[in-house]
């Protein structure tokens, strides 16, 4: 069993790159998780107070159901995987096998915005976590 | 897979509660909510049917202290025990620590937990996990059932249909009054960190 140890110096350029690309741009709270349910490492902007235990637990929980109705219907996956609300928005997007980034958004931006940097963040994060 | 955050010395850990439909794994979960209000910081979290069986899972997280300087944050879940859930009991266990397998003690559901054992054996398989290796307890629930005249399984026959081979901790258990919950789960705390640091050394 590989267990997931992952380096200051890693979570450090993680945390930069989701500050940098996400928080900056008006996101309320990104939380990176792998798909056992357990939260790498959460960035907010100061102002929301989300329980990000429970919130990974549900969003791993959700993301592999998803996946296996995928499946289901002969598809690989479904690569867009987005809530909306009336105030808020989630917007799911896969790193890789293993991990997992939660965008949680209100109604300033656009989902299409969103996505181009996600895009963006996830690059530049499987970059960090290769180094591993 | 527990997760190491080396900058901010946090360990999650994950513990499921296993066992046949009915068994008491959600009422295992709500007593550790009761009891130990205060060291969980959130709400115990129910995916449930409007006929309150278990839908997906139960997940209750908590805060056990430091060890050498780690966090270490437990986090409990539950599957559904309905036969039927099997696809969502193999995604709970993704990643999975230790497992409880909480028994039925009454006589009629011998055979489920006997079936619900061998799945779960099936399903960690299918995970490369080995039901030998993973850090096990048994909790034979319900055993106040006795005193009410419901007929029971004697400790010898769950031993020996359950854990014959495994030969893992058990514990006699009523998870509506309490009894033994703590223990069982102060056993696969101490249990899974345990195998946690050997594998980290």
């Amino acid at each position: 069993m590989n267990y997931g140890i992952v380096s200051q110096e890693q979570l450090e350029q993680i945390d930069t790159i989701l500050t940098d690309k996400l928080i900056k741009l008006g996101v309320d709270c990104v939380i990176i998780i792998d798909m056992a349910g357990n939260i790498i490492t959460a960035k907010d902007n100061g102002e929301s107070k989300y329980d990000v235990y429970s919130f990974a637990a549900l969003a791993a929980g959700n993301f592999a159901t998803v996946d296996a109705m995928a499946k289901l219907v002969g598809e690989q996956e479904f690569s867009l995987l987005f809530h909306k609300g009336q105030d808020s928005n989630i917007h799911f997007s896969k790193i890789d096998d293993e991990l997992l980034l939660i965008s949680m958004f209100g109604k300033d931006i656009s989902l299409g915005f969103l996505r181009l940097n996600v895009v963006d963040v996830i690059d530049k994060i499987r970059l960090v976590w290769d180094r591993k | 897979m527990s997760f190491i955050n080396l900058k901010d010395k946090i360990v999650q850990v994950k513990i499921v509660y296993y066992g046949p439909g009915r068994c008491g794994k959600t009422t295992n979960l709500e007593y550790i909510n009761k009891t130990y209000r205060k060291q969980i910081v959130s709400e115990m979290v129910s995916l449930k049917t409007h006929g309150d069986r278990t839908l997906f899972f139960d997940f209750l997280p908590f805060d056990m202290g430091k060890i050498k300087g780690y966090d270490i944050k437990i986090q409990l879940y539950t599957v559904p025990g309905q036969v039927k859930y099997n696809a969502t009991r193999k995604l709970v266990l993704r990643g999975v620590d230790g497992i409880v397998f909480v028994a039925d003690a009454m006589a009629k559901q011998r055979e489920k937990n006997i079936r619900s054992l061998n799945q779960l054996h099936e399903n960690l398989v299918s995970y490369k996990e080995s039901i030998f290796k993973i850090p096990l307890v048994m909790q034979y629930n319900k055993v106040d059932l006795k005193e009410h005249g419901i007929p029971t399984l004697p400790i010898e026959v769950l031993e020996k249909d359950l854990n014959s081979r495994l030969k893992v901790p058990y514990f006699e258990a009523s998870a509506i009054t309490g009894y033994n919950v703590a223990t069982t789960l102060k056993k696969i705390i101490s249990s899974t960190v345990i195998s946690i640091q050997k594998k980290l050394l």
